[in-house]
């Protein structure tokens, strides 16, 4: 590099930063619509042209979690008084919340959010962890034929998977395991599996295994210096392949559709499925939709030192 | 009391054999170095003797007990390696205690322990550090220092300063040797630098091709190596290696090298003893301190020219031209001009080796 900045260099290094910036917003386009239309008022969310100024309201996010019908009537002004904020809201749209009793009926998004999280959070769990002892098996030990079964497992995501969805909801039925937790785990983790052994693999044959032979010459099993020494080492790749792991299987839409209807449905084919009848409630969907997106933008931000170094992985030797 | 033994050792890489029947005894206390050329089969000698390359023939004893078909952990063997291999994650204290932590010691006898090793190696002002905050040096003291806290059986240690720089690798040779005359434990250590193996050494071992080629202290395998492999590895100028032949000139033998115009004045004592190589069997070993070198012509001195000088700050390494062979000699710093001066010659005959051409071995001729 040159001691002294050229004139070019700076100019060039100013287009550098608007072009960042640009893709920046490009990208970041359609999370601020998403999150916009969650708290804009119903009708404001369909204008032409969109509305960019409104005052925020927190009403699409009362209609999300809660069990609504529509009012046949206006309400009994005594019975509006006496409503908290938020049902005086949905009052205000024209529908009542449905009661047991007191008790507020609430809407299937927290279930299927919850089905979303276990999902995830146990497919994630299991791919990482089996495919972080199989790439250590692979990266240290001589296996036969290890370069085909390598390529064995990476050729089970050849194929689109959505071609194989139909034979594999016949499976499941006849196996019981359509509409239930397992039975998306299990999916999810083979989907993941050959992901998370390839890079793994590459995290691994980074770590010098000599750091395993000092600690086996120190008195240690092979075990223990895997979990002693391999895996704070691989920590990096380990945090890597999570995320991505688990953005996989919190966004998957279409087995989340086909294989659950009810108790372990998902929260992506539960979110379009409100739109029902008449016109659509963009806001609440939006609502639904922002909350969604929470755990991989805080998953991602925890680790994201490590995404940092993960993904840039291999590419300098320290 | 540790004493290693190593009998009838091979190994393969496949279809390779690395080590040939290989066989040496490793005395208590004793700093043993494996010297050779990258790929002699002396890294994988030592990794078989930690346990972390299997053998496929022969016995590894230690104390007499044969170790090969145990695991490295229960060995009690420590090592350092080449890229010291400290643990990224920890602290240096935790690098030292790691050891230890695989025993049953308890918490305060292993702090002892780790600042009983550090304050021997100055580390102590290290410890709370993480080893990417240590230089080359420093880590390599606490790599032994966490090789040396358990007290092992043996010490093993792989080019343990081959990736430092000079300055610091010859600090370090020495505080190696400090270490090894006050802890006084059985050591195997590994280089290629045949300056560390003479620096540190109690016997040397050289190998070649998986083969050990000698067996000796520093001074033996210096003054009488066992053939021209060893000789030329052993010693820095490297020695001079030319084809000879031996004549009767009125009782005193006459070593003529390679199509020299002259021959060398050697003593008649050597007569019978060459006599057998005479027909172009025959090599001689020179170092270039035995090459003399003179200005003004005298008896047994033979007249070439000089041809490329290489200056290295005490002494000058000067090529001369005998013949078609070069011989390189030491001399003082200057003493030759230049390339093209004319210069007076003379092997001493007390420096100079004799060696079988077809097999390299020495014939043991020595004055």
């Amino acid at each position: 590099m040159a001691a002294v900045r050229t004139s070019s260099e700076v100019a060039f290094n100013r287009i550098a930063i608007a072009a960042v910036l640009i893709a920046t917003l490009i990208f970041l386009a359609p999370i601020y619509w998403i999150a916009s239309t969650a708290f804009k008022p119903k009708e404001l969310a369909v204008s032409v042209p969109p509305t960019v100024l409104f005052e925020p309201e927190v009403t699409p996010f009362v209609r999300l979690f809660t069990k609504r019908v529509q009012m046949q009537k206006t309400v009994d002004p005594q019975a509006y008084e006496a409503a908290p904020w938020w049902e005086k809201r949905i009052y205000d749209g024209g529908e009542r919340v449905l009661k047991v009793g007191k008790d507020v009926q609430l809407s299937q998004y927290p279930d299927r959010f919850m089905n979303s999280l276990i999902v995830a959070v146990i497919s994630t769990v299991l791919a990482v962890g089996m495919g972080t002892f199989t790439a250590y098996g692979f990266s240290r030990f001589k296996i036969a034929g290890e370069a085909d079964l390598l390529f064995f497992i990476l050729s089970t995501r050849m194929l689109p998977p959505v071609v194989v969805a139909i034979p594999m909801f016949l499976m499941y039925r006849m196996v019981g395991l359509n509409d239930s937790h397992i039975g998306l785990i299990i999916l999810y983790v083979a989907f993941n599996l050959s992901f998370s052994v390839w890079l793994m693999k590459g995290f691994m044959d980074e770590i010098p295994k000599e750091y395993e032979e000092a600690a086996l010459v120190d008195g240690y099993t092979r075990m223990q210096a895997f979990f002693k020494i391999v895996l704070p080492e691989a920590a990096t790749g380990i945090a890597a392949t999570a995320v991505f792991c688990f953005i996989t299987a919190w966004n998957e839409y279409a087995f989340a559709l086909i294989m659950t209807n009810r108790r372990a449905q998902t929260a992506p084919p539960f979110i379009p499925s409100q739109i029902g009848s008449g016109l659509p409630d963009w806001t609440t969907i939006a609502a639904g939709t922002f909350l969604f997106l929470l755990p991989v933008a805080i998953f991602t931000f925890l680790l994201r030192n490590h995404l940092l170094r993960g993904v840039t992985f291999g590419a300098i030797r320290k | 009391m540790t004493q290693i033994e190593l009998r009838g050792i091979e190994k393969f890489f496949g279809a390779v054999q690395v080590i040939h029947n290989l066989n040496l005894a490793i005395a208590d206390n004793e700093f043993i170095v494996l010297l050779g050329q990258s790929g002699c089969g002396k890294t994988t000698t030592l990794r078989a003797i930690a346990g972390l390359e299997t053998i496929d023939k022969g016995d590894v004893l230690i104390d007499g007990k044969a170790v090969q078909h145990l695991k490295a952990a229960d060995r009690d063997i420590a090592m350092v390696f080449q890229s010291f291999s400290l643990y990224p994650h920890m602290t240096v204290f935790e690098n030292v205690a790691f050891p230890l932590r695989a025993t049953r010691m308890s918490s305060g006898e292993v702090d002892k322990s780790v600042r009983e090793v550090a304050r021997v190696l100055r580390i102590t002002d290290l410890l709370d550090k993480r080893p990417s905050a240590l230089s080359g040096g420093d880590m390599q003291r606490v790599a032994i220092g966490r090789a040396l806290v358990r007290r092992p059986k043996a010490m093993l240690m792989d080019e343990p300063i081959g990736a430092l720089d000079a300055k610091l690798r010859e600090e370090m040779r020495a505080e190696i040797k400090r270490l090894h005359v006050k802890q006084g434990s059985t050591t195997i250590y590994v280089t290629h630098d045949q300056i560390e193996a003479m620096s540190l050494a109690d016997r040397i071992v050289i190998m070649h091709e998986g083969f050990i080629q000698q067996v000796g202290t520093p001074d033996e395998v210096y003054s009488h190596p066992a053939n021209l492999f060893v000789a030329q590895f052993v010693g820095s100028p490297v020695m001079n290696i030319a084809e000879a032949s031996v004549a009767d000139q009125a009782g005193a033998a006459s070593v003529r090298v390679g199509d020299a115009p002259a021959g060398f004045e050697f003593p008649g004592q050597l007569l019978p003893k060459l006599n057998g190589h005479s027909n172009g069997g025959l090599t001689l070993g020179i170092r270039p301190e035995g090459v003399l070198v003179r200005h003004d012509a005298a008896p047994g001195y033979i007249p070439v020219e000089a041809n490329i000088i290489e200056p290295l700050g005490s002494f000058d390494i000067v090529d001369l031209k005998v013949g078609s062979t070069m011989l390189r000699a030491r001399t003082k710093a200057g003493y030759v001009s230049g390339p093209g001066e004319k210069v007076h010659v003379r092997i001493d005959p007390e420096q100079a080796h004799f060696f079988d051409t077809a097999s390299g071995k020495s014939l043991g001729v020595r004055l």
